[in-house]
């Protein structure tokens, strides 16, 4: 954390913080797997990643809005499920209905979940985990009644077009064009709306202060139900945007098909250097801790590692990175206390 | 007579409030999955049944509950167990040589039982270690190993089902003595050596103390990171104990069996009187809520309700349950500032 008193500067600053850390990983994997497979390097193949990350990328900022005010969910992938499946019927049964109409759907369902967890969490003064397992139940197993396990393909041509779109055209060695996905922009969209509101408005900066210390924020005056809110309610929003891009991405909507991606999501917020205790977190370390995962990922399929490999890396990684940070608290505690004593 | 009796059962349902609506539940929900049923609930068949599924879940729930006492939780217990059912079953399935005798299958069930129950010990201790010494908070420690130990039995099994055990083994979830299903009889042996040791012994009152104060607790002179390191071993270990019914009752082990049971052990805690903040818990109330949850199960089940329905209600129930302490605490709070004023 920087410290106000006696501040360095240049380089020995920028190593005060942890994206730096994070940066010099990423490059040297990039490195790294670059020798080992020159095809890795490639501006193609760079957006192809950004492309598969985007539906993880779009959850990591809504989760880290609510790390950053001290709560938990894990919900977040039921409630993708459940509004990009009813914008999946309604496009499938009115093919007519206006963009707008099938684009803004998912966010609002999303958004309305996610406002559900945190009224529960709120007012019932109950832990978030227990709601978070509560609502996932219902909602997947609603779904699940409901739609009776049938898969969507159907969808309408600019449905198609959207997700196979892409912006600013490239052409690779063998001529072939690429370009940045439609998709990777609606994360870097997310990524802007989430920097701003975390940087430049009073409620970001309440966030942090809420997630910071509970009761000095309620003494302060902040409306914590208003904030638990505002964080709950723009990660079941980021829920329904990331619904919406897997959907576009795979042009497939399964009731079942996000089950288990939740975890992707926490480790790349928890490698992000996001505080597990509330109060810190930039937008700038999840989305290196986004790219970070989805490298090795990347590069561990490079490597001809079996599919099977990939969860005990993220829980490999998830634990490394609540670790570091609990002892980090530890310590900081610590120093507190002997200064307590003199 | 029934004045007596009336403020007798007055007397004791204020002493224990927190289990006190659960005996009206359980005959309410015995009336009606009877009379839904027309009988059939009541039938032999159905209740070997419910014999038979109940000590696997209730395993766990207890699993669950000593975490929780802690004001921890353990969101790691289904895939401990799953971890610890597949180490048991490769013992069972890969070291048996060919043809071997009986007693010599016997000895191979004992081990692999040993094995099973010392990784759950081990896969526990882990929880343990970075609750109590790393001071890692419950819900995160404990996440980020239920996605470790789920990859990890992953990567072992290559996502196949290993079956084909060893008749021997079976039996554990499969042979009755004097008609009563024998995981049920483990399950009450175990049930009661967990009653005692969180009624009578120094631990028990060690950990409902960390539960509702760590910091007073640590100045009274305990070893709060112990405690909680012996606690999550227990919890562990209960979750072996589980894996051992379940993989003789099913004859196969997977990475991802019966992922929906984490749900139902969180309600069951919660229904049964834990206190998801600690400090409160007990077995008794924990195996009536047990028997409620699982007469409620195989009544759905009689009746042939979708099972993804039956997940939903139960999501639904656990929030039926969290609003009614919720209220019962606010009720007791008016009482008590009536009481001062």
């Amino acid at each position: 954390m920087p410290n106000s008193t006696n501040s360095p500067r240049g380089l020995t600053r920028l190593f005060r913080y942890n994206q730096t850390y994070l940066l010099i990983i990423l490059v040297v994997l990039v490195a790294v797997v670059s020798l080992i497979n020159p095809r890795f390097f490639s501006g193609r193949n760079a957006m192809q990643i950004l492309r598969s990350a985007s539906f993880t990328g779009i959850l990591s900022i809504g989760f880290l809005f609510v790390l950053i005010a001290g709560g938990l969910d894990i919900s977040f992938t039921a409630t993708a499920t459940v509004a990009q499946y009813l914008m999946a019927l309604l496009l499938a049964n009115n093919p007519e209905i206006p963009i707008v109409i099938a684009i803004i759907l998912p966010m609002l369902i999303g958004t309305l979940l996610g406002s559900i967890n945190a009224l529960l969490i709120h007012g019932l003064n109950a832990p978030s985990i227990i709601i978070a397992i509560a609502n996932l139940n219902i909602y997947y197993g609603l779904l699940q009644l409901f739609s009776g396990g049938q898969w969507i393909y159907s969808f309408p041509r600019w449905f198609n077009r959207l997700g196979r779109g892409y912006l600013f055209r490239f052409t690779d060695a063998n001529g072939a064009p690429y370009g940045i996905a439609y998709i990777t922009l609606m994360w870097l969209g997310v990524a802007l709306v989430g920097f701003v509101i975390l940087h430049y408005s009073k409620l970001g900066r309440r966030l942090y202060a809420l997630g910071g210390k509970l009761e000095a924020a309620r003494r302060a005056g902040l409306s914590i139900f208003r904030l638990r809110l505002f964080a709950y309610g723009f990660l079941g929003f980021c829920a329904g945007v990331a619904g919406l891009v897997q959907a576009l991405d795979t042009q497939t909507v399964a009731p079942n098909a996000l089950v288990g991606r939740e975890f992707d999501v926490v480790a790349a917020v928890v490698l992000g250097g996001a505080n597990i205790f509330g109060g810190t977190g930039t937008i700038t370390g999840t989305l290196l801790g986004v790219a970070l995962i989805t490298v090795i990922t990347n590069a561990l399929t490079l490597l001809r590692i079996p599919a099977y490999w990939h969860q005990v890396f993220i829980g490999a990684v998830v634990l490394a990175s609540i670790s570091i940070t609990s002892l980090r608290a530890k310590l900081a505690k610590r120093n507190e206390r002997t200064i307590d004593v003199h | 007579m029934f004045t007596k009796l009336q403020t007798r059962y007055q007397t004791w349902q204020a002493a224990n409030s927190d289990v006190a609506a659960l005996p009206w539940l359980l005959g309410a929900v015995l009336l009606l999955m009877t009379v839904l049923t027309r009988g059939r609930f009541l039938g032999s068949s159905n209740i070997i049944n419910l014999l038979s599924q109940m000590p696997e879940l209730g395993l766990l729930s207890l699993a669950m509950m000593v975490a929780m006492i802690t004001a921890g939780i353990d969101l790691s217990i289904i895939s401990a167990a799953n971890l610890s059912a597949v180490v048991m079953a490769l013992v069972l399935t890969q070291l048996v040589p060919e043809g071997a005798s009986s007693t010599t299958v016997w000895g191979f069930v004992v081990l692999a039982i040993i094995t099973g129950l010392l990784t759950s010990a081990f896969l526990g201790a882990i929880n343990g270690y970075l609750i109590g010494y790393v001071e890692v908070p419950a819900v995160l420690a404990t996440l980020g190993t239920m996605i470790l130990y789920e990859g990890v039995t992953l990567a072992i099994t290559r996502g196949f089902v290993i079956s084909g055990l060893p008749s021997q083994f079976l039996l554990l979830g499969n042979a009755r003595i004097l008609g009563i299903p024998i995981q049920m009889l483990i399950f009450a042996v175990v049930a009661v050596v967990i009653g005692l040791l969180l009624q009578k012994r120094p631990y028990g009152v060690y950990l409902y103390f960390v539960g509702s104060n760590p910091t007073a607790t640590a100045f009274s002179g305990v070893n709060v990171r112990r405690v909680l390191l012996r606690t999550y071993i227990t919890s562990g270990l209960l979750s072996g104990i589980a894996a051992i019914v379940m993989l003789a009752r099913f004859n196969s082990a997977n990475a991802r069996q019966g992922s929906s049971l984490l749900l139902l052990t969180v309600l069951i805690c919660m229904l049964g009187g834990t206190d998801p903040y600690g400090g409160f818990g007990r077995v008794s109330g924990l195996v009536l809520a047990l028997v409620i949850l699982q007469m409620v199960t195989s009544g759905l089940n009689l009746l042939g309700v979708n099972s993804f329905a039956a997940v939903a209600l139960w999501g639904a129930m656990l929030v039926g349950v969290i609003i009614y302490k919720f209220v019962q605490r606010r009720r007791w709070e008016r009482q008590g500032k009536q009481q001062l004023s």
